[in-house]
């Protein structure tokens, strides 16, 4: 896709592009290439002098059962997020596509979590579970269930699960709404004049017809669940305890920024761009020309 | 609905209810919590209907913080993120608008580098590259200043495509009668394109504006200075201990004043934000 009308001018096309080339190079470029650059060194306790010590970071973070840990953490953290975001939202989504009474007003009552930052919904989530005042605690406690999030480790990852989906639900209850109503009528008319049931429409042919925006959102989430939840980490559990919430992206932050282990934690990054990449390439690639709204 | 089956309406009434109470049990406790004292607070089980502090506590967190973790004022904190939140999306609109105008409407030496320069940025969010970044914007000397809250997250592959992608769906007619008539490419940009953006700059900048709003790693970095704390990063600087030790009422205060702006606008401007969202993710 090429404009045929086109203006001609020697010097006016950079001028446009040079904001944004400037800002892309100083805070993207600049700094990625100096993760990777880092990510070979090894550098002094004092961290005046470095070395080029070439994979040794990166043959040192395989080794580390920690980091070994967290990779294991953060993919049950994104698969537990992304299946409950995803089940609860087309749940909801679909009784939203079938009622005709109020149908806006649902909508609306469910799409405004999406406007709280994810720091804060861990904040909210972390005073209802408060091992000591909270409200769900205690109800918790009345079932005889030994509530405290701070000292066990199944319980801190419910904790987080819970805060990122309620965060999610309403993204993705908004393109799973969309998919339902592309959906043509007729088709679940002609199945419903043979006798089918509700229950079997839906799984024979709504869900196979949903299946790109369902496969969209599953990639979305997973990003979602592996770098916009650092947030909800850091204002709850801060990875603990133990390592048992310790996600990739916040073991990155606090090996660099908390224990300043410069080498280790650019090598962890260079780790974590190879994943967005690879994440990018396959939304690129397998979805975008299968998903409509 | 295809068929009249009253059961299953219901059912259906019945789960959305519970999906909507579901949703609002947070906020609903919440804000419970921000209308009573420290004492009501710790009680356990805390009470469910308001108490009578909403303003006591409001004011003491509008003008002073809270006593034991962070003292900076929910009213700076708020105007810092208003600042975040207007600077971003702006700025976001304002340079990506120009970058796609001129890889659409031009033809030049590198323009198919500088877009996959800019595509590539997608590829390289802030929490992958932490701390290098951070130096970078020591270096310049940006820590605690505006400047160095925004800048940085100006640049945006997603509204560089939204606008491209917008562009190219406008005729052709349009930029050759313009050249007939003898307008150059600023003047055609400023009266034709500008005033046929603008549904999509509407969309992007709702999108954005949460965005800046909810930024949290970021700020997190390069503020070190109470007075430059976000209403989120002053949030969770009120979170001195995990649990009985915070002054919950006072932190739950903030958190309302935290979610009040982005949340209106959700909810008032949603077209614009269901827009926004299916657009800016395609």
């Amino acid at each position: 896709m090429e404009k045929r009308v086109v203006f001609r001018s020697a010097w006016l096309p950079y001028a446009l592009v040079a904001p944004q080339i400037a800002i892309t190079i100083v805070f993207f470029f600049w700094p990625a290439t100096q993760a990777v650059w880092y990510s070979f060194q090894l550098q002094d306790a004092f961290g005046l002098r470095s070395q080029f010590v070439g994979l040794q970071n990166f043959a040192a973070l395989f080794k580390d059962s920690n980091y070994v840990d967290s990779f294991k953490v953060t993919a049950l953290f994104s698969v537990l997020v992304a299946f409950f975001g995803i089940a609860i939202s087309l749940l909801l989504a679909t009784m939203a596509d079938r009622v005709l009474r109020g149908a806006m007003a649902y909508k609306t009552l469910l799409i405004w979590p999406y406007a709280v930052a994810p720091a804060v919904a861990g904040v909210l989530w972390a005073f209802l579970f408060a091992p000591s005042i909270g409200i769900v605690t205690y109800v918790l406690k009345g079932w005889g269930v030994d509530w405290n999030w701070i000292l066990k480790g199944d319980q801190a990852m419910v904790l987080v699960v819970v805060a990122s989906v309620w965060k999610q639900i309403s993204y993705n209850f908004l393109f799973f709404l969309a998919g339902l109503q592309s959906i043509p009528r007729s088709l679940i008319e002609a199945a419903a004049i043979d006798g089918a049931t509700p229950f079997r429409r839906f799984w024979t042919i709504v869900f196979p017809l949903l299946s790109p925006t369902t496969f969209f959102l599953l990639v979305v989430n997973i990003v979602y669940a592996f770098f916009d939840t650092f947030g909800v980490i850091d204002a709850t559990t801060q990875g603990g305890p133990g390592q048992s919430t310790n996600i990739l992206v916040y073991k990155v932050y606090h090996d660099g920024v908390k224990a300043a282990d410069l080498g280790g934690s650019s090598a962890q990054s260079v780790i974590l761009m190879f994943i967005v990449i690879l994440l990018t390439v396959v939304q690129f690639r397998f979805v975008e020309r299968k998903v409509q709204y | 609905m295809v068929e009249n089956r009253p059961w299953l309406t219901f059912f259906s009434h019945a789960v959305l209810i519970l999906g909507v109470l579901m949703v609002a049990f947070p906020l609903y406790v919440t804000f419970i919590a921000s209308t009573l004292t420290l004492e009501q607070v710790m009680q356990v089980p805390m009470q469910l209907t308001p108490g009578d502090q909403l303003v006591q506590n409001y004011t003491q967190v509008l003008t002073g913080g809270s006593t034991k973790g962070s003292k900076a004022a929910a009213s700076s904190m708020l105007v810092n993120s208003l600042v975040m939140a207007l600077a971003i999306p702006l700025g976001k609109i304002a340079i990506s608008i120009i970058a796609s105008f001129a890889i659409v409407y031009f033809r030049f030496p590198l323009r198919m580098f500088f877009f996959w320069m800019i595509f590539v940025t997608l590829m390289l969010p802030v929490e992958v590259r932490i701390i290098p970044t951070f130096k970078v914007i020591a270096d310049l000397g940006m820590l605690n200043t505006y400047a160095g809250l925004t800048i940085p997250l100006i640049a945006s592959a997603t509204a560089t495509f939204l606008f491209r992608q917008f562009f190219m769906t406008v005729p052709d007619e349009l930029a050759e009668a313009a050249r007939v008539d003898g307008a150059g490419p600023m003047r055609f940009f400023w009266d034709v394109l500008m005033p046929l953006s603008k549904t999509t700059m509407a969309a992007l900048f709702v999108i954005q504006f949460i965005y800046g709003w909810n930024q949290y790693l970021w700020p997190l970095l390069i503020t070190t200075d109470e007075s430059m704390y976000t209403t989120v990063i002053g949030i969770k600087r009120m979170i001195v201990g995990s649990d009985a030790a915070n002054e919950w009422n006072l932190i739950m205060a903030t958190a309302i004043l935290a979610m009040l702006p982005p949340a209106l606008v959700v909810m008032l401007m949603q077209k614009w934000f269901v827009k926004g969202l299916v657009e800016t993710e395609k």
